[in-house]
C-alpha cells in the first residue's frame, strides 16, 4: 500500500466534501470581505497609510482566516466516529496528516487568492508586477501556516475548548512564519527582488521544512492519543 | 482482494487476562478474562454501563487497558495493534460513514486507506451484499440509520477480517434488516470466522450465539455454552448478576 495513495485518498475525499457542503470556503470568503471592510474603516481613507500597512494587514487576514479553517479540519472526522476510523485504518499515520495538509494548502491558498485580489481592488494597489514573486511568499506561508494548523487542528479536535486551545497553540509558533511573509511581501511590494530578501525566504523555508518533518513524525501520536 | 484464510477451528481468536481499565479514579474494568475461538459466536451480555463498549474497543486496540493483556488474532494485544488492526472488523456506535460522500465513495475511501482494492467491481459487488446497490451512488446522509449500520458492515466484510467485534449490532435495524445481518453472522461464522457481540438487550442475537458471557461492574461474571442455558434461566441469572454488580 503506497504512502501516496493514502494521502491522495484523504485529499481527495475532503475535497469533495467540501466542494458538496462548502462549508468552510463560503464562511472563509465571507470573513475575508468583512476582514477588508474591518480595516478599511479602522485605517480610514488614507491611501498612504494603508499601503503602508497592506503586508501586515494581508497576512494578519491570512492568518485570521487560517484559524476560521484549519480549526475545522478534523471536525468532519467526528461525524459518526470517522476519527475510531481512521486509527483503526494500517500503515503509516503520516498519510493521513499529509493529505489533510494538501487540502488545508489548496483551501489557505484559494483564500489568500481571494484575498489578494480584494486588497487589489479596495485598496486601489497595483498587483500584476508583483505576482510571480508574491506567489512564491504566499506558497512558503501557506504550507508553514498549513503544516502547523493541520497538526494542531488533529491535537484540538477531540477536545472541549477547542476553539480557544487552537489559536493559544497556533499563533506564538506562527511567528517565525508570520515575520517571514510579512517583511518579505513588503519588499515585494516595494519592488525589490526576491534575492534582496534571501534571508527571509531561507527562514520561511526552514520553519516549513521543521514543521512539516515534525508534523509527520508526530502526527501518529497525536492520533492515538 | 488480500483475502485472510480462516483461522483453524478451535484456534483461539481472543485469549485476554486480567484486563483492568480505569479512567482516572473509576475503575470500568477490573480483572476480566476471556476467550473465544474461530468459528464461536459469543454475546455478551450487560446492563448499560457495565463496560461492554470499553473491552470491545480494547480489544479493537482504540483503547488501552490500564493492566493486563492477552492475545487477538494471535497478537499481542499490547505490543502488536497494528497487526491486530488488520485482522479485526468494528461495528461500533459510530458508522464511520462519511455523511457527504455516496455509499460507493465512502467504500473507496476506506478499501484504499486499509491497502484493499477499491475498483468499481468489487466495490458494487460488497455493496450488492448488504443490499445497498441500488443507492450506490446516493450520498449517505438520505440514509437510515439501518441503512448506515449495512454501509457499515460492507465496508467491514470488504477487508476481510477473522474477528467480528459488534456493539450493540442491532440497534436502528428493523425486523428485515435483523434478519439479514443474522444470515450475515451465520455465514462469517460458517467460514471460520468469530463473533464478539456486546449487547445490553436478549434480542435476536442469543439465537446464533454459541456461548454467552455476562459483564457486571467491570467483571465477567458468567461465561457458559448457550446450549447449557435455557431463556429462562438466563434471565434469571442475568438479573441475579446486574443486581449484584451492576
Amino acid at each position: 500500500m503506497s504512502f501516496a495513495r493514502r494521502a491522495w485518498i484523504v485529499l481527495w475525499k475532503d475535497l469533495l466534501t467540501e466542494r458538496r457542503s462548502k462549508e468552510s470556503l463560503n464562511a472563509l470568503f465571507f470573513f475575508a470581505v468583512l476582514l477588508l471592510f474591518l480595516f478599511e474603516f479602522a485605517l480610514g481613507p488614507d491611501r498612504e497609510r494603508l499601503t503602508a500597512a497592506l503586508p501586515g494587514l494581508l497576512w494578519l487576514g491570512f492568518i485570521l482566516a487560517g484559524l476560521l479553517g484549519l480549526g475545522r479540519t478534523f471536525l468532519v472526522e467526528r461525524e459518526n466516529d470517522c476519527w475510531e476510523g481512521l486509527l483503526l485504518t494500517p500503515g503509516d499515520k503520516g498519510a493521513i496528516y499529509l493529505g489533510k495538509l494538501a487540502v488545508n494548502f489548496l483551501l489557505m491558498a484559494t483564500v489568500a487568492i481571494v484575498l489578494l485580489g480584494l486588497f487589489g481592488i479596495f485598496y486601489n494597489v497595483d498587483l500584476w508586477g508583483s505576482l510571480a514573486p508574491l506567489a512564491v511568499v504566499i506558497v512558503l506561508g501557506t504550507v508553514g501556516l498549513a503544516s502547523v494548523g493541520t497538526l494542531f487542528g488533529a491535537m484540538t479536535s477531540q477536545v472541549r475548548a477547542r476553539e480557544l486551545l487552537f489559536p493559544l497553540l497556533l499563533l506564538p509558533v506562527q511567528v517565525p512564519v508570520l515575520l517571514g511573509t510579512v517583511k518579505a511581501t513588503e519588499a515585494v511590494l516595494q519592488g525589490l527582488a526576491l534575492s534582496e530578501v534571501a534571508h527571509w525566504l531561507k527562514l520561511l523555508a526552514a520553519a516549513d521544512l521543521v514543521y512539516l518533518v515534525v508534523g509527520l513524525l508526530t502526527f501518529e501520536f497525536v492520533l492515538e492519543a | 482482494m488480500t483475502q485472510q484464510a480462516p483461522p483453524p477451528a478451535g484456534q483461539r481468536v481472543i485469549d485476554i487476562q486480567g484486563i483492568r481499565k480505569a479512567f482516572g479514579a473509576n475503575a470500568v474494568l477490573e480483572e476480566v478474562d476471556l476467550s473465544l475461538e474461530a468459528g464461536e459466536v459469543l454475546a455478551l451480555l450487560g446492563p448499560n454501563g457495565a463496560g461492554k463498549t470499553t473491552l470491545v474497543k480494547i480489544l479493537a486496540t482504540l483503547l488501552r487497558p490500564s493492566s493486563g493483556g492477552g492475545r487477538v488474532t494471535g497478537f499481542d494485544l499490547l505490543k502488536e495493534p497494528e497487526r491486530i488492526r488488520r485482522q479485526v472488523g468494528i461495528l461500533a456506535h459510530g458508522s464511520y460513514v462519511y455523511e457527504d460522500l455516496t455509499a460507493q465513495e465512502n467504500l473507496r475511501f476506506w478499501a484504499t486507506m486499509a491497502g484493499l482494492p477499491a475498483d468499481a467491481g468489487a466495490l458494487q459487488k460488497a455493496l450488492a451484499a448488504v443490499d445497498l446497490e441500488s443507492v450506490a451512488g446516493e450520498r449517505a446522509r438520505t440514509f437510515s440509520s439501518g441503512m448506515k449500520r449495512r454501509l457499515a458492515l460492507a465496508r467491514i466484510l470488504l477487508g476481510a477480517p477473522r474477528l467480528l467485534l459488534l456493539d450493540e449490532p442491532y440497534a436502528g435495524l428493523d425486523q428485515r434488516g435483523k434478519k439479514w445481518l443474522e444470515e450475515v453472522l451465520l455465514d462469517f461464522r460458517g467460514k471460520g470466522g468469530a463473533v464478539l457481540m456486546a449487547t445490553h438487550s436478549f434480542g435476536r442475537g442469543l439465537s446464533i450465539a454459541d456461548r454467552v458471557a455476562i459483564l457486571a461492574g467491570g467483571r465477567i461474571v458468567l461465561n457458559r455454552p448457550r446450549a447449557s442455558l435455557d431463556l429462562e434461566e438466563l434471565h434469571r441469572l442475568y438479573a441475579l448478576a446486574t443486581e449484584d454488580g451492576g
